[in-house]
């Protein structure tokens, strides 16, 4: 944990060394860089790295990071965490072993061979790894989840899973439009708060005179069955889907495949390759794989469309994906998810009001950053947990009130809190309460706090200076 | 181009330049001198437009390479103009030319000056000249960088427009970090210089503009003859630190993090002591004659040697009086001048030896048509665009040399005269030879040829490119 003498550690900046600056790398620099690390880049091209140095507040070391020299340039005797996200697993691995010996620090690697990925646990506790992970397996259960729960566009767990936090959209006369925020859990006699509403692009943190109008995307918190309770009472279904079609045979395809047919769920998979169809079909014996182009109106409306509960777009091209799901809309009966795997106006993006997006960089990065954070947390900050939602925009914190707190006995609406702010939950003995005026914090209790600010280092930071 | 942005940069610039403004006003209040009242006064103004300038932060915070270049540009621009406004309030350098060459000179780290009697000016006026040295030394942009409430990779921009050298090395992955270690070393050694001169027993007020003035490589004396009247230690210890403030601080941060064997291996801060060692050598030998003792010439020799390379600019003699040979050498010196990443100007070690070894590859490429050699420094190949920048860097450098030379000839000096004032100037080293040689100064020269020479030494100091961006019709084309 120390660094050298001249720069003083100041509060929690962690010295971060990231080996190859694909996609992901990118989106780990961009986000760790304004989440205050010292962050060194190692890649082979000097290109890409003198790219990286002049968009991100990063150092760039061109070398092969499995040389120990070239980790030794990095200061990898000082880092905290390694993280290997270059193309090939195996200089992944390496790496991460090297950096291991070299300096005992954390690493992570990304595997994404299937052969490896197997044995990823072996792996993981022979070679000392901290975390490995694989971005198409990660990004197939991201959408496992969705299908599990086709209303929900979104949806994260705290408080090891007893509390979610649900994102979805209001359609179009829902028995929830027209109502102001106070009322709601009187009228649907449940325990679920509303946290965030989204709104023409922008994300606002309601008050109880909040006004729910069409289209907007809300978040909720609630326990899982309130969760699906709160769904069955403002008409939505909430039932996983029976039947997906999927487009494109990637290894995310396989992956998810694997996951909805032990879920019970059919599965069409549609892939143009001949050879990889034999492939697919070797391995997934349970699933119906049909050699054609997607592209091929025809050939959709042999396999009905619009029979299908969900559809997958997930081909390596994003403008296929994105035009299949545009044509799939009203088709479909229930889910729609679009697979984005290069495209960057997001912007564009987000106005053709496809249903689901997975961005499979992004989920790497979100992973990794989370335990990036976690382990940052334990070092400096009081925060428990840190998750972003919806681009960033906003942060959900868990925070645990220690017996010396200041802050226990007094009751919330006594409490000046800064805006954008709200006290989502608290979770006290193993129970979650969403809390109200007349709650006081307790000792031990965790706090989840959904803020559209950000740099909370400590509870008493909800409160106005 | 992003003009929030650079009317934020600039706004702080002049926070920076008010802050700045202060230790003079407290030199003032110590020594009772009416002159301190008009740097309050000035203060207080530069404060005001920097804080009215800076309320309003930018939203776009993206500094692209052009919004680096042309807002280190115009900060240097308006700090000299900022910087020069209380020598006319004070009315010990009444004319405006003459107060901006003054200021440029100090904060380009030059310390030509067109003083005829240093002696007479206040202890205020000769302070903030000698502090603008420090000032300019490591860059104002360099110390905002670690003030700057922005977090964005491109701010790096800003720093390759200010920093000297072919490329900009970070230290560690923090531009902020990297600036504050910049500042740290540089602190520490200007403070060490000042009390080890105190301890030899020179004033505290002359420790402290001479320190400045090392720091900076800058060489503004506070007497009339520069350093020639100090005591033979006092002269030595200056030498010392001259040579130390011309080392790239890449090699002290090395050291300070216990890596002192790669720092040593460094190839340009070898061949910039070997370059000081023989040149002492030759010159002690070629001089010999002319004084008492051998110790004497030795320590002269050392002297000038260590204050050309270092584009400082001091001196205990006047070397004007010095065989041509001698003379000759020094002229060399002031063209290679100190170290990349130093407070030094002049082309740089690395570019001349970068330049060398390119000679060498072409010379083998003549031999073996075929062959493909990379050129290599530290151990690291250089790729060709670096080569391709380092050479039309050289160019565009003879260019405006040359008519530079060719404009300041209308005031009819001697050639020595107007050679070596323009090479004192655009490599920021102050004394030349001849009329304009260490004993005399810029006086002498017109309006026009002051208008040159200020222009030089801002090229000089930002490495031509950030100050002819300025010039260039088409950075300022909305379109572009």
């Amino acid at each position: 944990m120390k660094y050298n003498i001249l720069v003083k550690r100041k509060g929690i900046a962690m010295q971060i060394i990231i080996v190859g600056c694909g996609t992901v790398g990118r989106a780990l620099m961009a986000q760790l860089s304004i989440e205050d690390n010292n962050i060194t880049v190692v890649d082979v091209n000097a290109d890409m790295i003198k790219n990286v140095a002049n968009l991100y507040d990063v150092m760039g070391i061109v070398g092969n990071g499995t040389s120990y020299h070239v980790l030794a340039d990095a200061n990898i005797e000082h880092a905290d965490i390694l993280i290997a996200v270059t193309h090939s697993d195996e200089v992944n691995l390496l790496c991460c072993v090297v950096a291991k010996k070299a300096a005992n620090c954390h690493t992570i690697a990304r595997i994404r061979n299937p052969v490896y990925s197997e044995e990823r646990e072996f792996i993981r506790r022979e070679l000392g790894l901290s975390m490995t992970i694989n971005p198409e397996y990660a990004a197939a259960q991201e959408i496992a989840r969705l299908l599990k729960f086709p209303s929900a566009i979104d949806i994260d767990s705290f408080s090891k899973g007893r509390i979610e936090l649900l994102r979805f959209k209001v359609p179009k006369n829902s028995m929830l439009i027209g109502k102001a925020l106070k009322n709601l859990p009187r009228q649907i006699q449940l325990d679920i708060l509303v946290c965030a509403v989204e709104r023409n692009n922008k994300v606002f943190i309601p008050d109880g005179d909040f006004w729910i109008q069409t289209g907007d995307i809300l978040s909720i918190i609630a326990v899982p069955e309130n969760a699906n309770l709160f769904f069955r009472k403002i008409g939505i279904r909430i039932n996983q889907v029976k039947n997906a079609l999927i487009f494109g045979g990637s290894e995310i395809t396989y992956y998810l495949t694997v996951i909805l047919l032990s879920m019970g769920v059919q599965v069409k998979i549609i892939e143009q390759n001949r050879n990889r169809c034999e492939e697919l079909s070797e391995l997934l014996p349970k699933a119906t794989i049909i050699c054609g182009d997607g592209n091929e109106q025809n050939l959709l409306n042999e396999e009905h469309l619009e029979q299908m509960d969900a559809m997958v777009a997930s081909t390596d091209m994003d403008e296929k994906n994105i035009i299949l799901s545009l044509y799939a809309q009203g088709k479909v009966k229930s889910k729609i998810i679009t697979q984005i795997n290069h495209l960057d106006f997001n912007d564009v993006i987000h106005n053709l009001n496809l249903d689901s997006l997975i961005y499979p960089k992004n989920i790497t990065a979100e992973y990794i950053l989370q335990y990036v954070r976690a382990m940052k947390n334990s070092i400096g900050s009081n925060v428990e947990r840190l998750y972003k939602l919806m681009d960033g925009r906003v942060e959900a914190l868990e925070f645990i009130i220690n017996p010396l707190s200041g802050l226990i006995g007094i009751k919330l609406q006594d409490m000046k809190l800064k805006s954008n702010l709200l006290i989502a939950g608290i979770g006290r003995k193993g129970k979650f309460i969403i809390p109200g005026g007349q709650d006081e914090f307790q000792s031990g209790d965790s706090i989840i706090v959904v803020t559209t600010n950000s740099g909370f280092q400590d509870i008493y930071d909800i409160l106005k200076k | 181009m992003n003009y929030e942005m650079i009317r934020y940069i600039v706004a702080w610039v002049l926070k920076i330049e008010g802050a700045m403004l202060s230790l003079p006003c407290i030199i003032g209040l110590i020594y009772q001198e009416k002159e301190g009242n008009s740097y309050w006064i000035w203060m207080v103004v530069c404060l005001v437009i920097g804080f009215l300038g800076s309320v309003k932060k930018p939203k776009n915070t993206e500094i692209y390479q052009k919004d680096g270049f042309v807002s280190v540009a115009i900060s240097w621009c308006l700090m000299s103009l900022f910087g020069a406004i209380p020598f006319i309030m004070t009315r010990e350098i009444p004319l405006a030319i003459d107060a901006l060459f003054e200021i440029v000179s100090g904060l380009t780290t030059t310390g030509a000056s067109i003083l005829s009697n240093v002696e007479v000016l206040s202890h205020t006026n000769l302070f903030w000249r000698s502090f603008s040295h420090w000032i300019g030394g490591m860059g104002v942009l360099v110390f905002i960088l670690m003030l700057l409430p922005v977090k964005n990779g491109s701010q790096i921009n800003l720093m390759r427009a200010e920093s000297p050298g072919p490329s900009v090395t970070k230290f560690v992955p923090r531009i902020r970090n990297t600036a504050i270690l910049l500042y740290k070393i540089y602190m520490v050694i200007t403070i060490v210089q000042i009390i080890l001169l105190r301890l030899t027993g020179m004033q505290w007020f002359d420790s402290m503009c001479i320190s400045f003035g090392t720091a900076g490589t800058g060489g503004f004396g506070i007497l009339n003859n520069s350093c020639a009247n100090y005591t033979p230690i006092q002269q030595w210890l200056i030498t010392i630190f001259m040579i130390l403030y011309g080392i790239n601080f890449s090699f002290y941060y090395l050291i300070l993090c216990n890596k002192k064997k790669t720092a040593f291996k460094m190839e340009e801060v070898r061949a910039y002591f070997l370059i000081i060692v023989v040149a002492i050598g030759i010159i002690t030998w070629n001089i010999g004659s002319m004084y008492l003792s051998f110790s004497e010439a030795f320590r002269h020799a050392s002297f000038q040697v260590g204050s050309i390379i270092t584009t400082t600019g001091f001196s205990t003699t006047d070397f004007n009086l010095w065989p041509e040979f001698s003379k000759y050498i020094l002229v060399l010196l002031m063209f290679i001048g100190a170290c990349a990443g130093s407070t030094g100007g002049g082309i740089k070690v690395s570019r001349i030896l970068i330049l060398m070894k390119t000679i060498g590859k072409e010379l083998q490429t003549i031999v073996h048509p075929r062959s493909i050699k990379k050129i290599r420094m530290d151990g690291h190949s250089i790729e060709d665009d670096m080569i391709y920048s380092i050479i039309m860097f050289f160019i565009t450098y003879i260019v405006i040399f040359a008519i530079s030379v060719l404009i300041i000839s209308l005031n009819d000096f001697s050639l020595e005269t107007n050679f070596t004032a323009v090479a004192a100037t655009i490599n920021n080293i102050g004394p030349g030879m001849d009329c304009v040689g260490p004993m005399s100064n810029y006086a002498a020269y017109g309006g026009v040829s002051k208008a040159v020479l200020i222009f030089d030494m801002l090229v000089g100091r930002l490495e031509i490119f950030p100050i002819l961006i300025l010039f260039c019709p088409f950075t300022w084309k909305k379109k572009g």
